[in-house]
């Protein structure tokens, strides 16, 4: 039996196409994947990401066991700030990559994928021994929902006594949004996203989701804001050259060999799960590099197809989808990194056909005025 | 969910409207619901020889390759080349403007009806 989202009766009414998604069942789709995309790009959209795992690490030692635990700095990022960051096995394979907010000088939130949540919250209970630190797992009593898009501010200022202009990319800051009436809910209220959109995640007391979502939908209303399901999701997170776990990265691959290298910081003081082997890696590990692909037609590379060079199988594809915002298929793939310039005319096998792509930079989708 | 009384169904979720031996096909609005926005369409040319139960095309949404399956066996005699420059007609409009090909058929194996494609789609 799927674990269903504080919000599931709301995306019943909402008529959601409901889907498996690491053990959740969560709306994939309202109405039209297409729609819910230009929506984001072009207004805003509202997602249900209640199935992220929050887990809470707390006391004197909060900073050092997350040195320890993950391959990033987090004692150097200060109160209010937030880190995106890779928990490693202790041979350097990624078993999740993270946002970790810190709150409090001594109270950070890690925030894993749903498919990893047991993985991670089991390695931070493990990695927390002898540090003077607690680990609590937040999920069930956390709902997650995110507002994206060009004009996300406008809606969440007008429901929050947040002082928007002044939270920064990957800031957050305790705040009240505000319904009807005296109507009052306390959230954390992040500026993050995996749209490519300016845009913030809201975490909140799960009983109050559904009265946040009304809020957020009521104040969305006059600028367009859709409900929007995972499937837009992942093709905004592929036009913005985001990685998913699962796809781009996996146990198999360090943060080396997913071009993800600047994550791991030796420079911190003492150990940290992996270093050793990390630091060789670091060193070892060209073997591949991740790059951008560009179609022509309407067919799509996808997860699995080879990339061909001359016939000779030269990479593999990590995500593909027609983009909804450009027109042309494109993908990620992993490439021996002789053939990663932008330019570079490859192939991919798509189901026995053998169609043309060039390698182009990703992100393949910059919004406008980003800094 | 539209699931029209004139026409004919196969489990794969395509509909056919047969006369005079030749059978207009399309996907079901059950099927496209399913499929999500579709994106690609690849039709059989007109002259395929193609076979019921074979595959004969494909279609895709942003998330998923589905294959075309011939709900007959004959020759591919038209192709509804609006379907392949505007996939979304598939989904818009699924019994009539987002019709696929037609076939003189052969042969036209056993095809259900309305309410047994219905109480297919009902048991999931």
């Amino acid at each position: 039996m799927a674990t269903e989202s504080p919000l599931h009766e709301v995306h019943r009414k909402l008529g959601a196409l409901f889907t498996d998604f690491a053990g959740w069942n969560m709306p994939v789709r309202y109405s039209s994947e297409l729609a819910e995309h230009k929506a984001v790009r072009e207004a805003a959209g509202i997602f249900d990401l209640s199935h992220m795992a929050e887990i809470e690490v707390t006391g004197k030692q909060a900073a050092d066991v997350l040195d320890y635990a993950l391959v990033g700095n987090l004692s150097a990022v200060k109160v209010g700030r937030a880190r995106y960051s890779m928990l490693c096995d202790a041979t350097g394979g990624i078993l999740d990559d993270l946002v970790v907010y810190r709150l409090e000088d001594e109270k950070f939130l890690v925030v894993a994928n749903a498919g990893n949540a047991a993985v991670v919250a089991d390695a931070l209970a493990e990695r927390v021994a002898g540090f003077d630190a607690v680990v609590t797992n937040r999920s069930a009593e956390v709902a997650l929902i995110a507002v994206q898009g060009p004009r996300a501010t406008d809606i969440v200022g007008a429901v929050t006594d947040a002082d928007l202009p002044e939270l920064k990319y990957y800031a957050s800051v305790q705040a009240n949004v505000k319904g009807p009436l005296s109507e009052k809910h306390s959230v954390l209220l992040a500026r993050t996203g995996y749209t490519g959109e300016d845009g913030f995640e809201l975490y909140v007391p799960a009983a109050e989701a559904p009265a946040v979502w009304q809020i957020l939908t009521e104040a969305g209303e006059p600028h367009g804001l859709l409900p929007a399901g995972l499937a837009c999701r992942d093709t905004l997170r592929l036009e913005a050259g985001m990685p998913l776990y699962g796809n781009e990265l996996s146990v198999e691959l360090s943060p080396f060999q997913a071009g993800l290298g600047r994550v791991v910081k030796f420079e911190k003081a003492g150990d940290f799960v992996g270093k050793a082997e990390l630091a060789k890696r670091a060193e070892t590990d060209e073997a591949r590099v991740l790059v951008g692909l560009k179609g022509a037609g309407r067919r799509a590379p996808r997860h699995g197809y080879q990339v061909l060079n001359d016939g000779a199988e030269v990479g593999e594809v990590t995500s593909g989808a027609l983009s909804p915002t450009l027109g042309y298929p494109i993908a990620m793939a992993y490439l021996t990194p002789e053939l990663n310039e932008p330019g570079t005319k490859l192939s991919v096998d798509i189901r026995g056909k053998i169609e043309p792509v060039e390698v182009v930079a990703l992100p393949f989708y910059k919004r406008e005025g980003i800094k | 969910m539209s699931i029209p009384q004139d026409l004919s169904y196969t489990k794969e979720h395509e509909w056919l409207r047969v006369a005079d031996g030749v059978a207009l096909v399309g996907i079901t609005e059950f099927a496209a619901e399913a499929l999500g926005d579709i994106v690609f369409v690849q039709l059989p040319a007109v002259g395929d020889k193609v076979t019921a139960g074979e595959v004969c095309g494909e279609i895709e949404s942003t998330k998923s390759v589905s294959e075309l399956y011939a709900p007959v066996t004959g020759e591919v005699t038209e192709v509804n080349e609006a379907t392949v420059d505007a996939p979304e007609l598939i989904n818009s409009d699924p019994f009539d403007k987002g019709w696929l090909f037609r076939v003189r058929a052969d042969d036209v194996p056993e095809l259900l009806d309305a309410a047994a494609y219905a109480a297919l789609i009902q048991e999931g």
